[in-house]
């Protein structure tokens, strides 16, 4: 009987603790190679496009015009090769899943002018279109555990317009969530709308 | 004289990884015929050289099949590489040879699992598979991903092992060896699986050299071919290297020589992490194919044998590349074994050409 061939593993089985874990309540420690996601560094950044015209995938969109960097999460592929083709090297990969998204999420990198010129600091915006920046989005509203750095907005020095544009960007997502939902995701994404 | 009816199977079956369709001719429980059709996983991929350069095309090659992703994407760099007349260094050849039978070594316990799965024996099924998680730990730390690594590069590689991680490597793949014992007897030695699996799908030696079938699949009809006897790439500096065949030509056989072949595969890596040499991982590509420019390559994939082909035309799309893959040269075996079989067998026998169908169409 197959049983009695496999009752070693079995019967060891009962005992050991399982092979599974409670992902995303519990995470493994993830390696230092792993290969999450792209992040930009924006300051280094010189809109040459050779990411976008090395990207296997096609999932980069450079606009020199608006200064904006943007990736589709969902079409990246993580291979890596923008990172290679980089003459700045100012792409690495994060070792961090991106967390899951109920749109597809295309982050925009605004690309601050370099030196001289004053200096605006990088303020990262999510929105949920590729060509054309909509008000709608927020598609990381509520993040899983694992990356929840790399998806929320990082604070900027000129925060006051760029907040304010946010906030109602979210707002008008978070005014069609159910009211406790609605007040929870508003106290985790700190909007405050008055 | 009894009808004869026909039963469809596929293309979407528990017991395939992708989807096939065969249109059985059944007669009274035994099978007749066997008409396989493909075309539902077709992409078009070989199409996307004319689009993608050289350097890019190499993250399309890896994701033609998700179980022989490694494989892919190593014979498309040896070809490119064949094409433009680059050498690689030392270590970049036996980096991407560990990696590949560490691919081996997945793809066959992923096999056995699934031919597990497919005559009704879940648990063995889920041993497998657990075991499998530890060697896709080592692709995980070693090279960032599980299944597509994205780690071979025109020129060589893009990541190293150093000598503490193979170290590890050699370290967790003799910590699988004792369970894998018991998952091999809980195969070879119960009555039950011999029972499904000893006498069914036979296909003489004759037979499969006038099919030309390859890979375990033809060592199993002991057809001694492995392209590793040709010594390419590292391969070349293995003390000794001998194909596994069995004598019994069925799906026993089969399943005797894809278990045996994760030994073997242990046994080069031990052997090639202890002899790999120091020195660069990649030597860097510049220029574009010459025009008119040809070259091929054989890789002995988990399934059998893949030949490459490509063609430049001097600029930086190739002009043509062309992957002939195992199961696409083994169907045509599959077609014959299944004749006489009785519909029950069906699923084992087309299980043990270990069907890779989104290699077959790419």
């Amino acid at each position: 009987m197959g049983a009695f061939k496999l009752g070693k593993m079995t019967f060891g089985s009962l005992f050991k603790k399982p092979e599974t874990v409670l992902y995303p309540v519990v995470t493994k420690p993830q390696p230092m190679g792993l290969k999450g996601h792209i992040e930009l560094e924006a300051s280094e950044c010189i809109l040459c496009g050779a990411c976008e015209r090395g990207c296997p995938a096609g999932a980069i969109t450079v606009d020199k015009a608006n200064r904006t960097w943007a990736n589709n999460r969902l079409r990246c592929v993580q291979c890596g090769y923008c990172i290679t083709v980089c003459p700045k090297t100012c792409l690495d990969m994060d070792p961090n899943y991106a967390p899951a998204a109920l749109e597809q999420g295309v982050d925009v990198y605004q690309v601050p002018v370099q030196e001289k010129a004053a200096k605006k600091t990088a303020v990262k915006e999510t929105v949920s279109s590729e060509k054309q920046p909509k008000a709608s989005s927020e598609a990381k509203a509520t993040p899983s555990k694992p990356a929840a750095d790399s998806g929320v907005v990082k604070a900027a020095a000129d925060e006051a317009p760029a907040t304010r544009m946010r906030d109602e960007q979210l707002e008008s997502l978070i005014g069609l969530m159910p009211e406790e939902k609605a007040d929870k995701v508003r106290a985790a994404l700190g909007v405050t709308i008055d | 004289m009894s009808k004869k009816t026909i039963i469809p199977f596929g293309p979407q079956h528990p017991v395939l990884p992708e989807p096939l369709h065969l249109d059985l001719v059944v007669e009274d429980e035994v099978v007749l015929e066997a008409m396989p059709q493909i075309g539902f996983i077709h992409r078009g991929l070989e199409r996307l050289v004319q689009t993608k350069d050289y350097n890019q095309f190499i993250y399309v090659a890896e994701r033609i099949c998700g179980i022989c992703a490694f494989g892919h994407s190593m014979g498309y760099a040896e070809t490119v590489e064949r094409l433009m007349g680059v050498e690689i260094p030392k270590r970049a050849e036996y980096l991407r040879v560990i990696w590949h039978e560490l691919s081996r070594i997945h793809s066959h316990i992923l096999w056995l699992g699934l031919a597990a799965d497919a005559f009704g024996h879940e648990a063995l099924f889920m041993h497998c598979w657990r075991l499998r998680e530890r060697v896709l730990d080592l692709f995980e730390k070693t090279t960032g991903g599980r299944v597509i690594f994205s780690v071979v590069k025109v020129g060589g590689v893009q990541r190293d092992i150093d000598r503490s991680m193979l170290e590890e490597f050699i370290r967790v793949l003799e910590g699988i060896k004792d369970e894998y014992a018991q998952i091999c007897d809980a195969f070879l030695k119960d009555p039950s699986v011999i029972n499904r699996t000893a006498g069914v799908g036979v296909i003489s030696t004759e037979d499969a050299l006038n099919l030309s079938m390859v890979g375990p699949f033809a060592r199993a009809s002991n057809v001694t071919y492995d392209v590793r006897s040709l010594g390419n790439g590292a391969y070349g500096d293995l003390s000794d290297f001998q194909p596994i065949t069995s004598t019994n030509c069925d799906c026993y056989a089969r399943m005797e020589v894809r278990a045996a072949e994760v030994l073997q595969s242990i046994d080069i890596i031990k052997e090639l992490a202890d002899k790999i040499p120091k020195g660069e991982i990649a030597v860097p590509v510049k220029g574009n194919p010459a025009e008119g420019s040809e070259a091929c390559n054989v890789v002995e994939q988990p399934r059998g044998e893949c030949y490459y082909y490509a063609k430049g035309n001097g600029t930086k799309y190739l002009d043509r590349m062309r992957m002939r893959t195992p199961t696409s040269q083994n169907l045509a075996g599959m077609a014959l074994a299944l004749k006489g079989c009785d519909v029950a067998d069906v699923n084992m026998i087309v299980l043990t050409i270990d069907p890779c169908i989104s290699c077959t169409e790419r």
